[in-house]
């Protein structure tokens, strides 16, 4: 009885094709087998699913790891490894077939792999050493294996477990099983303190890319011991070396110093997550040369495993980076970036407007004239410019994601923008703009999003206890549309029909929304002023209208707090993310989400559109930042860098630039097209919750819970910057430390928070925030 | 290290597992109360740690009773309830041991739900407006009030518009000035600005009174001063204002008798103080003002009042000003000049005498120009080449008195608003666009050549101070930036440069505000070197002792002024010398006698030139004795 046989016995409920599947490519070449496991990779996890039958099979922890080890051989030497190694595969699944006394078994893949000349000869060279002698030749080939794969493609695994791990959402026990007993807890110690001896007397050039292994190392270790229910020597390990990690790592450190019981690592899905991610290391080529060296020559193999198995270590060719540049990329929860990650192309260059006739009436202008004449001659030709502006290279298809069409009172407005836009301030480092704090008093039920609408008419703000409360921010109060009766008498032939529509009885200066039940954590004005987004604790995301007042529809879907939604800058669609580590796309008419954005570790805390409409971008508690692609769903860019949650996300308005910012009190920038980050902005003391570009783009506003408004020149940063082909080449530039230059201005408020941002049509400055009497 | 863990974590020990165990009627054994004990702590830890997300999201700094609750029912355990106050819950000492504890009152729900005293709801959560900063500057009201900038104009600040200008245009200087302080510091009146500058713009209809101008201006300054005021594009208005007083032929001028002489100049500093403190609002406003000032200049219709005003314009304007205008225009305006100057008919002793006053001012300005010239030039070498120690000792002690001496406003370099490379750029039809530098010592020559001995900057190669060094001509320069301990042979060369060390036009009026603050440091010192000088030079006239008082002698100059002119044709055959006496920062200067160039030697008329000098208006001069000249050693010498 053959051994796939025997599993599927083992698991009578799984699906029978599986087996049949991976078992006959078993059967014929080993060639065809690895296409056929390619062909399938969804398949795998079925695969994956019965590993822990196979532990508990009764076998030794020991001989289970190699179970699985064997077990999922295949995808490793499908990577077109040579036939070598795919016979030295097989003649381990025969070794441990032979010792679980599976003859039965050991004779069928003997006969159908052709192996037993060759097989004899090793089992006669291998019979004395046995196990030991056997690892010995693993680990050897494992590292040639790696220098290979390193140089070849990158996606092709190199170790079981993490194939699987990346392919899907693992069952638990299947991803820490990887932790499974492999050398004496006793001596990890050892092999750490090797290493760190080891990196701290290469090079100075080397030396800091190399101790970016301490911290994956750390932890896997650790992991390892913590599962293998060495408690004491768990604890030990930690205390010896946790003071030796970069200090951005401390939040995960304080997590895992929690943890000392195998049990609590199954519940614990920030551990999963780091156990699912294998941690991406960026190393140049003579750093990891001269790691693999030495690992070689000290026969380090513990080491070796977790770096083959846990981390990605992407190799590039060119200087070695320094500690800060380093650090500058690193802090997230998986490393860093792969450099092919964002290699995709972007089309982050604007839409074209379309072509509205914008009434110039004079009486405006001569009152414009008063602010000086060459001003106003400028910003018409400007106007003039941009409409007959040809198709941005940079920009996607008109209709690569089919748009609503423009309402006329969408014409209407974008008219009434164009002209606000000619009187627009030009901001610039000398002309600091105007800011406008609006205080939310007697906030006792917390405070927790805020938003304005484009033309600064509305603001809304969403509170702890669930309320959701819209605020005018001109004279102009609020009202409701009549009912139906009443709507009824209403001539609706008359010209004044909108505004007889509305009943006057219920003009008030604020509107509250009731319905969630939950925190409220995002809001977000459509951006034709008629409807409104909140979303949740509760797990769902509403749909206000702002004609009636009432809630339209609930979108559920997170099932999970919703941390955060942003309307599309065209209307119709939306993005969410929550709890549930996703962020999703909808459509207002769908009750279902069009699109599901998977990758993030952690929660999307925050979610953005791109002013195309095209991508949209996400920020999360695991400290990456990710663009996806609204069309296929893709995740186009990754960035990481950031040492804490990001809370806040900006586009520039030209689409080009991303700027984002975190608990760390750090704000980001980010070349979208490039991929690469190309500044940092310093200053802030605490999570910095809202951002926004001006409407030029001169100015970035960040405002943090320090009460602080900051001012940058983002021009001068985004200016200073050389970003080309080159350097996107490498994934890394060096940024300069010019925070203190940048900032242009910083602004107290005396006890308010700032929670959001908005930058009017003419460049005045808004701010929002709870004020807090403590 | 097992006590460090435990410190990391709050820690439930196991006695106390057993404790609710048994509280609930199960009995523990001890190893299993251990378990669950490490247990409990690690679900804890993870309860908080899942908390705080909420936490972040509340946009809180502080943890919540709720976020932790959240967390619970996110994790499907039972919440805690009771702990939802917002009041602090007081810890309780037990007498025994080391126990605190949390008092956990009962509360009858009866009695609390037939309470009557219900209470009041909490004010309703609302949103209010702040003008937080304009355009990047703060506004310092209290939080909550309405920003005057945007506030509608009410009953009061109506009241308050009305007494002010009652009070500033009115007859009661006492009023006017309380008047005017109260516009210097008021910061309620933001809605009012536009009324003031309306007010202000009304200069021209009031053109025949002197005094109503003079509290116009004041007015200007007042607001100008005001912190809590954002001018913005009123600085315009403002400026156009002040430039009437300054160029336009006044009808109060025709009157020889009135003073409108210190109004421009008082007008002109205003100008500048309007420039050097608001210039940033208004963009291009330098070129503007450069621009109608040459305009008048050159324009050989105008009176001489208005070139007056043009001159002490450019020269409060700054000396980059003057020699981007003025010199380039010297030679063309000369000879006009000259022709007044020379016409000795009695139908035209009024304008010569305006002419007189015209040629002073352009001498002030263009020795300014020369000595800031030299001065730049001396930083700039001392800049490249700093090897000389005994030069650079000198430039450092230089700049660390500067500040005192010259004119706060007054950059060696460039104004700092880009405004010079506005001007370098050239605006469209700029008449200045093909302006090159000259040099130093051309610009002397030329100078000397209009003005002769009448120049008072000299150059002088002086002592040098570490041998025979090229960078010798900077110590007469920096020389009376020297404390008076210095070396004795700085004695005689620091106190030439005090000739032009007050470059400014002299506010005469003890009211008028100083536009470039005094330097302490010069009252210390005057005293002393007067008392040297007038020791040394008792010969020389002491006429401007009087300057010391300011108003006094405005008042004498507006008497007398007539006076010495009349005289004059009587006086034979057409000479004239007169003293420019300075009126220095300090208290006592003398004043001293020039020849014009174009005079034949003066011979000694009926009055001693001494009493001429008594009675010639003041241009601000510093005075040097002549018999000073005599001892020192003076050449033009290049600092190149």
């Amino acid at each position: 009885m053959c051994l796939w046989c025997r599993i599927r016995q083992k698991n009578p409920k799984k699906k029978t094709y599986y087996a049949a599947h991976v078992m006959t490519p078993l059967l014929s070449a080993p060639g065809e087998k690895m296409a056929a496991v390619q062909d399938a990779p969804m398949e795998l996890d079925s695969e994956k699913e019965t590993k822990p039958e196979i532990l508990s099979d009764g076998t030794s922890n020991l001989s289970g790891n190699t179970a699985s080890g064997t077990l999922s051989s295949p995808p490793l030497t499908a990577g077109g490894a040579p036939k070598q190694e795919d016979q030295q595969t097989l003649i381990a699944v025969l070794q441990f077939l032979r010792r679980n006394k599976l003859t039965e078994s050991v004779d069928i893949l003997r006969r159908e792999a052709c192996l037993e000349d060759q097989e004899d000869s090793q089992t006669l060279d291998g019979s004395g050493g046995g196990k030991g002698d056997g690892d010995g030749g693993d680990a050897n080939s494992l590292l040639s294996r790696v220098s290979i794969a390193s140089a070849a493609a990158p996606q092709s695994t190199l170790t079981p477990i993490p194939v699987k791990s990346e392919y899907d959402q693992p069952d638990v026990s299947v991803v820490l099983s990887a932790y499974s007993q492999q050398g004496d807890p006793s001596l990890y110690q050892v092999y750490y303190t090797g290493l760190k001896n080891f990196i701290e007397s290469v090079l100075d050039c080397h030396r800091a890319e190399l101790s970016q292994l301490f911290y994956p190392l750390f932890v896997h270790m650790y992991l390892e011991l913590v599962y293998n229910n060495h408690e004491t020597k768990a604890k030990a390990f930690f205390e010896k070396f946790s003071g030796d990690q970069e200090c951005y790592y401390q939040d995960d450190l304080q997590i895992l110093c929690g943890l000392t019981k195998k049990e609590h690592l199954k519940g614990n899905e920030a551990l999963l997550d780091f156990r699912t991610s294998r941690f991406v290391l960026r190393i140049s080529r003579d750093s990891y040369q001269l790691l693999k060296r030495h690992l070689q020559e000290r026969h380090n193999n513990q080491i070796w495993n977790i770096i083959q198995e846990h981390l990605y270590i992407d190799i590039f060719d060119g200087m070695p980076r320094s500690k800060s540049q380093i650090d500058s990329m690193s802090g997230s929860f998986a490393g860093e970036t792969r450099r092919e990650v964002n290699k995709a192309k972007v089309f982050y260059g604007l839409l074209k407007e379309p072509e509205i006739e914008v009434p110039l009436d004079d009486e405006d202008d001569e009152a414009e004239n008063e602010e000086g004449k060459p001003k106003k001659k400028k910003t018409k030709k400007d106007s003039m410019g941009s409409k007959s502006k040809k198709q941005d290279p940079n920009a996607p298809q008109q209709n690569r994601i089919p748009l609503p069409e423009l309402k006329d009172s969408d014409k209407l407005d974008k008219i009434m923008y164009m002209k606000e836009s000619t009187k627009r301030i030009r901001l610039g480092p000398e002309n600091l703009p105007s800011i406008c704090f609006y205080s939310f008093l007697n906030a006792y039920q917390g405070l927790t999003a805020v938003d304005f609408t484009d033309d600064s008419s509305l603001l809304a703000g969403g509170f702890a206890d669930s309320t959701v409360r819209v605020w005018s921010a001109t004279p102009k109060k609020l009202r409701k549309v009549k009912s139906a009766a009443e709507l009824n008498l209403i001539d609706k032939e008359s010209d004044d029909v909108l505004e007889r529509i509305m009943d006057e009885k219920t003009a008030s200066e604020s509107k509250n929304l009731y319905g969630h039940s939950g925190p409220v954590y995002g809001v977000s004005f459509s951006p034709d002023r008629n409807y409104l987004l909140s979303s949740s604790e509760d797990g769902t995301v509403r749909l206000w209208s702002l004609q009636t007042f009432t809630c339209l529809v609930g979108y559920k879907g997170h099932n999970y707090p919703v941390w955060d939604t942003h309307f599309s800058p065209f209307g119709y669609y939306f993005v969410s993310g929550g709890h549930d580590r996703v962020a999703r796309l909808w459509a207002t008419d769908h009750y279902q989400p069009l699109r599901i954005f998977a990758g993030h570790l952690a929660d999307v805390t925050c979610t953005r559109f791109h002013p195309n409409s095209n991508y949209v971008v996400t920020g999360s508690t695991d400290r990456t930042i990710r663009l996806w692609d609204v069309l296929n769903g893709n995740c186009v860019r990754f960035f990481t860098g950031h040492k804490g949650p990001i809370h806040s996300l900006a586009f520039s308005p030209n689409g080009k630039f991303l700027a984002s910012g975190s608990t760390d009190g750090r704000v980001l920038l980010w070349d979208i097209g490039h991929g690469l980050m190309i500044g940092e902005l310093k200053g802030h003391t605490d999570t910095i919750y809202a951002l926004k570009f001006s409407r030029d783009g001169e100015i970035l506003a960040s405002g943090s819970m320090d009460n602080t408004v900051r001012l940058w020149d983002s021009m001068k940063a985004f200016d200073d910057m050389e970003t080309d082909d080159f350097t996107a080449a490498t994934g890394h530039i060096p940024l300069p430390d010019n925070s203190q230059e940048l900032l242009l201005g910083m602004y107290h408020s005396k006890s308010t928070p700032v929670t959001h941002l908005h930058f009017t049509r003419r460049n005045l400055l808004l701010a929002a925030g709870a004020y807090n009497s403590q | 290290m097992t006590e460090r863990e435990e410190r990391r974590f709050a820690e439930v020990p196991r006695e106390s597992i057993k404790l609710m165990a048994e509280s609930s009627g199960v009995e523990l054994s001890e190893e299993v109360a251990a378990l669950l004990a490490e247990d409990v702590c690690y679900r804890l830890r993870e309860a908080t740690q899942n908390s705080s997300q909420f936490m972040r999201h509340a946009k809180r700094r502080k943890l919540s009773v709720e976020d932790l609750n959240r967390a619970l029912r996110w994790s499907n355990t039972e919440t805690i309830c009771g702990y939802g106050a917002q009041d602090a819950l007081p810890f309780r000492p037990l007498k025994e041991g080391e126990l605190f504890f949390v008092e956990d009152r009962e509360i009858n729900l009866v009695e609390l739900a037939l309470a009557t005293n219900i209470p009041k709801g909490c004010a309703e959560t609302m949103v209010r407006v702040h003008v937080s900063y304009l355009d990047g500057k703060g506004n310092l009201e209290p939080q909550g009030t309405v920003p005057t900038a945007v506030q509608s104009l009410s009953e009061d600040l109506l009241k308050y518009y009305q007494q002010i200008t009652r009070a500033i245009l009115g007859e009661d200087p006492h009023l006017m000035k309380v008047a005017l302080l109260d516009l210097q510091s008021n910061s309620k009146i933001a809605a009012l600005l536009p009324y003031f500058v309306y007010v202000i713009s009304g200069v021209k209809s009031v053109s025949h009174d002197l005094d109503q101008l003079n509290r116009l201006l004041h007015m200007v300054k007042s607001l100008v001063q005001n912190p809590y005021l954002y001018l913005g594009s009123y600085v315009r208005s403002l400026v156009s204002s002040v430039m009437y007083c300054i160029l336009e032929p006044l009808a109060a001028s025709i009157n020889p008798l009135n003073d409108h002489w210190t109004l421009r100049d008082y007008a002109a500093l205003l100008l500048s103080h309007i420039f050097w403190t608001h210039g940033d609002l208004v963009s291009g406003l330098y070129h503007q003002i450069l621009l109608s000032l040459q305009k008048v200049l050159s324009d050989p219709v105008r009176p001489l009042c208005s070139h007056y005003g043009a001159v002490v314009g450019l020269h409060a304007l700054g000396w980059k000003a003057v020699e981007r205008v003025l010199y380039p225009h010297l030679p063309a305006y000369w000879a006009n000049l000259q022709a007044v100057l020379d016409d000795y008919s009695v139908s035209n002793a009024q304008v010569k005498a305006d002419g007189h006053k015209v040629y002073g001012a352009i001498l002030v300005a263009v020795e300014r120009l020369l000595k800031m010239k030299a001065l730049s030039l001396t930083l700039a070498a001392e800049g490249s080449g700093a090897g000389l120690p005994g030069t650079t000792t000198g430039a450092v002690g230089f700049r660390e008195n500067s500040p005192g001496l010259s004119p706060p406003s007054e950059p060696l370099s460039e104004p700092p608003l880009g405004i010079a490379s506005h001007l370098q750029a050239g605006g469209a039809g700029c008449p200045w666009e093909e302006w090159t530098p000259v040099s130093l010592p051309a610009m002397y020559c030329e100078l000397y050549s209009f003005f002769g001995d009448s120049l008072a900057v000299r150059f002088s190669t002086g002592p040098p101070l570490g041998g025979a060094t090229p960078p010798g001509p900077c110590q007469p320069l920096e020389g009376r930036k020297e404390p008076a301990s210095s070396a004795p042979n700085l004695e005689n060369t620091r106190k030439m440069p005090q000739l032009t060390a007050s470059m400014n036009i002299s506010p005469r009026q003890d009211g008028s505000p100083r536009m470039e603050p005094q330097p302490p440091s010069l009252a210390a010192t005057v005293p002393g070197r007067s008392l040297a000088r007038s020791s040394s030079s008792s010969s020389v006239s002491r006429s401007r002792s009087s300057s010391s008082h300011p108003g006094r002698s405005t008042s004498q100059s507006r008497d007398i002024f007539p006076k010495a002119r009349f005289p004059l044709p009587q006086a034979g055959p057409p000479a004239f010398s007169f003293i420019i006496g300075g009126r220095q920062m300090g208290r006592r200067c003398q004043g001293r006698r020039f020849q014009t160039s174009f005079t034949p030697t003066p011979p000694l008329t009926t009055h001693p030139p001494r009493a001429y000098a008594h009675k010639l208006p003041v241009i601000g001069r510093v005075s040097k004795p002549v018999r000073r000249w005599t001892c020192s050693h003076y050449s033009l010498h290049l600092p190149l």
